[in-house]
């Protein structure tokens, strides 16, 4: 497990594009963490005094560097705090598909048989479900919400982490190192978590990675559809379902969290084509 | 052959699985089961009770699922909450609308990602290359409904006053000037064969933002594949062979490497129909475009749960049928798929 990561340090190196992304990641990490503090006003107060005011550069009011939206609320202080909630709804998406799909996958690779077999049907259900339509109908169950988004975009996230797994643990299974400590007498729990599932850890990463981009931008439709986070809270999708009723006096109100949507889907994505590239170079353009 | 009927059986437990989490979204409901299926409170404990003996509810669950099951296969989806009308007639009325759309899509990403994935290859390595490939990382991450609504600001607030004539209308099938009767469903058809002059012009402008919209992540992710695919091709034997012949370049590209690349971009778009389905909920939803996608966002905001059941399970079918499909062409087209040397 160790070489692998050292290899994957010394493969990141070599890409500049993936370093680029890795950077803008923990920057945007770092504004997100530090939003409370470094954020100009409060996301959601009023300045009933300046609404709809332009950014600085088209002569807006100097308060509010990246204006302010039709509510008077500073756009800037509101895009640091979207980025908590995104990074953050992505980030539990991430962890809540990744944690109980491993596990279902390691499973199915290591009871063949019917416990197998009912994992891999539900997964092939939950995969012929468009993705956004599987997360409209949770959250039409539970209810509009941020803590409902994270489930949602989790169980459409979970079936590519138990195929995946289970395909890497197939793999490693057939080996000569797990067919050995499993003569040596190791019980099937330490084979499964022990031996195969370090050696599987490759593969999880890169999902994880890409997954991440595809939970933000997943979160932020939910959101401008009105489905996910619920105002007055500063998401950058329900921002954006906000601007359109502004749309031609306000263009910044649509650029700016498009942007910021833009920018951390792009970083992740091309850090996550990196890892997959630095750790499997066969893999290569198979999106 | 047995390799088709195993890809058939295969698909059983999938439309099954789908059939009985669709039966399980109407029971997970909050709320009590009778008002959530007539879409209206009753205080009346007696009529509550009468309604619930009516709608079955006071069966078992697997009766209540088996007798679902039976409804699904006559074709009966139950009754929209808020319209009354059957569920599967609005999903017939509106569904050519969405598959006009989709289509358009498909066929800009198809031709668009083909076309520039086979530039990107040929040229690889150059300036043009780089150039693309960083686009359709573009494509690839851009968010849709963000996409939709730079369009429709560029369309009706910038070019409206530079250029006029090349404004795009942001918003429905065709001109409200225009009655077209609906004859096919699809309004490029439907306008050509109403004779009314502009009727079919107006129709294929309405199509063009939300086409390019919903079509540029499928665009993006084939330009890729052909990309790599015919790179990899370009490198076999028999395009080697085919040089050794003098062929000129784009003859070995056209008949030889193209053809034999084009498998994976066939893959491709069978995983793109799910994408292409969701993208669509948020493409008619920017561009107010009457099909299933936002058919399905207002059966939300309504609480019309008979529709959402109805309309997720249709949805979920046909990407299953497409998938389907897809599989069997690729068969079709490699042998090696139906034989395979195990």
């Amino acid at each position: 497990m160790g070489a692998n990561f050292i290899e994957l340090g010394a493969g990141l190196r070599q890409r500049p594009a993936a370093l680029a992304g890795l950077m803008i990641v923990l920057l945007l990490a770092l504004l997100a963490i530090a939003a409370p503090w470094i954020a100009p006003h409060d996301p959601v107060e009023q300045f009933r005094d300046a609404l709809l005011s332009p950014p600085w550069w088209a002569g807006g009011d100097s308060r509010f560097l990246l204006g302010t939206d039709d509510l008077g609320r500073d756009v800037a202080s509101r895009l640091l705090w979207g980025a908590r909630v995104s990074l953050a709804v992505g980030l539990a998406a991430v962890l809540l598909a990744m944690v109980p799909g491993t596990l279902l996958g390691l499973l199915a690779a290591f009871m063949p048989g019917w416990p197998a077999l009912l994992i891999n049907r539900i997964a092939d259900v939950l995969v012929a479900i468009p993705g956004l339509l599987l997360a409209i109908a949770v959250v039409a169950v539970l209810g509009p919400g941020l803590v409902n988004t994270v489930i949602a975009i989790a169980l459409v996230m979970m079936p590519p982490f138990v195929r995946l797994v289970r395909a890497a643990a197939l793999v490693e299974q057939s080996r000569d190192y797990v067919t050995a400590s499993r003569i040596a007498g190791a019980s099937r729990l330490r084979l499964m978590f022990d031996t195969v599932l370090p050696n599987c850890a490759a593969p999880i990463i890169v999902q994880a990675t890409l997954g991440f981009s595809s939970a933000v931008l997943e979160a932020a439709a939910l959101g401008f559809l009105g489905l996910g986070a619920q105002p007055p809270m500063p998401e950058w999708g329900s921002m954006l379902a906000a601007s359109r009723d502004d749309m031609e006096r306000a263009a910044w109100l649509v650029t700016l969290p498009g942007l910021a949507i833009l920018v951390t889907v792009i970083a992740i994505n091309v850090l996550g084509d990196g890892l997959r590239d630095a750790l499997d170079p066969r893999l290569k353009d198979r999106a | 052959m047995r390799w088709l009927l195993g890809r058939l059986l295969r698909v059983v437990p999938t439309i099954l699985g789908i059939t009985l989490l669709a039966f399980a979204l109407a029971r997970l409901l909050p709320g009590d089961p009778v008002e959530v299926m007539l879409g209206e409170r009753i205080t009346d404990a007696e009529q509550h009770r009468e309604q619930l003996v009516r709608l079955g509810l006071d069966q078992p669950l697997w009766v209540q699922y088996f007798s679902y099951l039976g409804r699904l296969l006559a074709g009966d989806l139950g009754r929209s909450l808020v319209h009354g009308r059957p569920v599967m007639d609005e999903f017939l009325t509106l569904f050519p609308a969405t598959l006009e759309l989709a289509l358009v899509a498909l066929v800009i990403s198809v031709v668009g990602g083909v076309t520039l994935g086979t530039i990107a290859a040929l040229r690889r390595g150059s300036l043009a290359d780089q150039g693309l490939m960083a686009l359709s990382v573009l494509g690839h991450s851009m968010p849709i409904y963000w996409w939709g609504l730079l369009l429709i600001m560029l369309c009706s607030v910038w070019l409206r006053d530079v250029a006029p004539a090349w404004a795009l209308p942001v918003s429905g099938r065709i001109a409200v000037l225009f009655d077209v009767p609906p004859r096919t469903g699809f309004m490029l058809i439907d306008s050509a064969l109403s004779g009314e002059p502009g009727a079919f012009t107006s129709a294929l402008r309405h199509l063009v933002l939300p086409g390019v919209v919903l079509g540029t992540y499928g665009l993006a992710v084939i330009a890729r594949m052909t990309r790599s695919s015919l790179l990899e091709t370009l490198n076999q034997d028999f395009v080697r062979a085919a040089r050794a012949r003098a062929l000129s370049p784009w003859r070995v590209v056209g008949l030889h490497a193209l053809r034999s690349a084009l498998i994976p971009v066939l893959t491709v778009i069978g995983m793109q129909v799910g994408a292409l389905m969701g993208g669509a909920v948020l493409t008619e939803t920017i561009f107010s475009w009457p099909g299933i996608g936002r058919w399905l966002v207002d059966a939300i905001y309504r609480r019309d749960y008979a529709v959402l059941q109805g309309g997720l399970m249709l949805t979920s079918l046909m990407v299953v049928g497409v998938n389907l499909a897809v599989d069997l062409l690729y068969g079709l087209i490699d042998p090696r798929i139906r034989h395979p040397r195990t």
